[in-house]
């Protein structure tokens, strides 16, 4: 089957590399392939690797806490660039404080989010969440 | 002696260049208006009559030319996303010499196929899709070309997995048709070299006839390239230096003529400052811009315009006097200043051409402001501690008040987003020999560097 393949960047103004980095190597070991556009990614520029790629997912981090501001209005350009049914996924420190992590969900899923991670979630949960999201069985 | 002819066809002038490559040295340098209409011929040889010929007469061991007549190489050029693959393929076009006329993006729309028709370019560059991306532009686009009623030469370098199939589809139509390598085969990678190549391939199998400059082919040995790709040539030969013979490091050429200016840098531009982070597409090495708006003869009320109240500052005159003297110019492009106002008015819009030529050719540095201090986001390239700008072109070689227009492409504290040099030395190209020496680079590469090293003056 052909590899699949994840736009990975950090969004808005957020400098936070690590994350970025240690998701970068888990997804590509997994046998994704992994476009890195690194940290201070807009919406353009997640978009526009995405199309040029013709990748399969958007795959957002927002560490410090601004993260609702940054991704609002993300599939509503993706709509209009049309990739409008690209996969989307967010995780990190999406909010500021510790926060009820269900009614943030809630948010990103209205905002048209297909699956969103809290604090701390481990690069499994998402690696297992994508095979079946995009129908890739384990070897 | 063994005497080399150096000739560059241009829009308006033929030049020629004799080189002596024994003593290297200029024998003589010349000019008469390019005659595309009637014979090449006849603007080279009164061109080459000026020139004093020794008693035997000349006997030339080489004969190389450039050319940028009968409009140089027009071209355009499509991508998918306006930043990324329609931005390679535009500097791809840009570093071949081209006179690009327009860069389409996603799906080529009734309109761009009309416009793509009026301009009849010599060269159509398509790409689009890194390789493993999209395939569906690179074929859609090629359809679509394949309807047109014309044929033009096309460079295909877009996703390799479409290529060929793109190449078959506009075979159909257009030829020659050339698959390259993609201009950018990765998400962030430029690859321009391939594409460059098979540009200048068919400039030279097909172009240089389809312009009638295949007379001068029968003199000379061959029209080699065009004119602004020697002088990048020129410009990366003396940066980089030759074999043992060194070079003057990184450098700018700012290329003032009448109707456009061209900014050529050969340079990395990486930070110069420590915590900066890097955006956008990487730059080529030798990167070239051409800002067709901003001449100092033919488009003076655009320059005007786009100075804004710089020029202003600058001159420290009122509006009426700006305008007073744009209508002289606007008379008659070619006016010599008169008066020592009007010397300082033409002194001014140069250095406004050359100003806004950089900022554009430039990078920029951007702050974003964190609580624990400033981070930056630089895009391009950061010029700032660039040792050498070198000017040349008609209209500085024979100003008087050349270092002046030059020294517009200098850092500007009131503007410091704009990553200009700082301290550069200035050096110009008093002879008018760029070109010539990006000829001559193919035959003798360090007799052609130390001639520019000696020719080329600092200022
Ligand atoms: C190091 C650090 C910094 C460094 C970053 C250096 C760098 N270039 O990377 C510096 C000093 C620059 C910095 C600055 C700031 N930081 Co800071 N920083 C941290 C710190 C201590 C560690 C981050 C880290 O590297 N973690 C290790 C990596 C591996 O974990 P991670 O980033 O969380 O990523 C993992 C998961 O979150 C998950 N994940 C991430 N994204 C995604 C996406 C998806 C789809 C999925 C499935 C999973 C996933 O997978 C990753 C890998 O396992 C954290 C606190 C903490 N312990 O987390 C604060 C922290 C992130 N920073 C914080 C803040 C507020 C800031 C600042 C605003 C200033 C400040 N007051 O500290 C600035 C903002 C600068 C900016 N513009 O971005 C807050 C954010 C608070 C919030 N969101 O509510 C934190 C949580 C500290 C805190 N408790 O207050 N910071």
């Amino acid at each position: 089957m052909k590899q699949k393949t994840l736009v990975l960047g950090v969004i808005g103004s957020d400098v936070h590399a690590v994350g970025n980095r240690i998701l970068d190597y888990a997804f590509t070991h997994a046998g994704f392939r992994v476009i890195n556009i690194g940290v201070l990614a807009t919406q353009e520029e997640f978009i526009n690797a995405a199309i040029e790629t013709n990748a399969d997912v958007l795959m957002v981090s927002s560490l410090y806490g601004h993260g609702e501001m940054d991704c609002r209005g993300l599939r509503e350009k993706c709509q209009e660039k049309g990739i409008g049914d690209i996969l989307m996924y967010v995780g990190g420190n999406l909010v500021v404080g510790k926060q009820d992590f269900e009614s943030v969900k809630e948010r990103f899923l209205a905002m048209g989010f297909n699956r969103v991670y809290p604090p701390g979630t481990m690069p499994e949960v998402p690696i297992k969440d994508l095979r079946e999201d995009l129908g890739i069985s384990e070897e | 002696m063994q005497a080399v002819l150096l000739i560059d066809f241009g829009s308006t002038y033929t030049k020629v260049t004799i080189v002596d490559l024994d003593t290297e040295e200029i024998l003589g340098t010349a000019r008469a208006g390019t005659t595309i209409e009637t014979n090449i011929m006849d603007g080279l040889n009164k061109a080459l009559a000026q020139i004093p010929e020794p008693s035997g007469g000349w006997n030339f061991v080489r004969k190389l030319a450039c050319s940028s007549a009968a409009g140089g190489l027009k071209m355009m050029a499509s991508g998918l996303v306006k930043e990324l693959t329609a931005e390679a393929a535009r500097r791809a076009a840009l570093g071949a010499g081209a006179r690009l006329l327009e860069v389409f993006s996603y799906e080529l729309t009734a309109r761009d196929l009309e416009k793509i028709i009026a301009a009849k370019p010599d060269i159509f560059l398509l790409a689009g899709g890194t390789d493993g991306g999209n395939k569906e532009i690179l074929l859609k686009n090629a359809e679509l070309l394949s309807t047109l009623p014309i044929s033009l030469p096309v460079v295909v370098a877009g996703n390799k997995a479409a290529a060929v199939q793109a190449a078959d589809l506009l075979r159909q139509r257009h030829a020659p048709v050339i698959v390259a390598d993609n201009v950018m085969p990765d998400l962030g990678v430029l690859a321009v070299d391939s594409a460059r190549m098979a540009i200048r391939d068919i400039f030279l199998s097909h172009i240089v006839h389809a312009k009638g400059l295949d007379k001068a082919e029968e003199f000379l040995e061959q029209i080699m390239m065009p004119t602004p790709a020697a002088v990048l040539s020129a410009a990366e030969l003396l940066a980089e230096g030759s074999g043992s013979e060194r070079g003057l490091g990184e450098l700018m050429i700012v290329d003032v003529g009448g109707a456009t200016t061209d900014v050529h840098s050969v340079a990395k531009g990486d930070p110069s400052k420590p915590s900066v982070t890097l955006k956008g597409l990487p730059e080529p090495f030798a990167k070239r811009t051409v800002e067709g708006d901003l001449g100092m003869r033919y488009s003076s009320e655009a320059l005007v315009e786009a100075s804004g109240r710089r020029l202003y500052d600058y001159l420290g005159w009122t509006d009426e006097q700006v305008a007073s003297q744009l209508r002289l110019f606007k008379e008659n492009p070619w006016r010599i200043p008169q008066t020592e106002e009007e010397a300082k008015f033409d002194a001014a819009m140069g250095r406004m051409a050359v100003g806004l030529a950089v900022d554009r050719h430039v990078g920029t540095i951007e702050v974003i402001y964190t609580p624990f201090g400033a981070t930056y986001v630089q895009h391009g390239k950061d010029l700032t501690p660039l040792p050498v700008v070198i000017g040349t072109g008609g209209v500085l070689l024979h100003h008087p008040n050349a270092l002046e227009i030059l020294k517009g492409s200098l850092f500007d504290s009131a503007e410091p987003t704009l990553l200009k040099p700082q301290k550069p030395r200035f050096y110009l190209d008093k002879d008018y020999i760029l070109a010539a020496m990006g000829l001559l680079r193919e035959v003798a590469p360090q007799a052609a560097l130390r001639m520019m090293k000696k020719y080329v003056v600092e200022l």
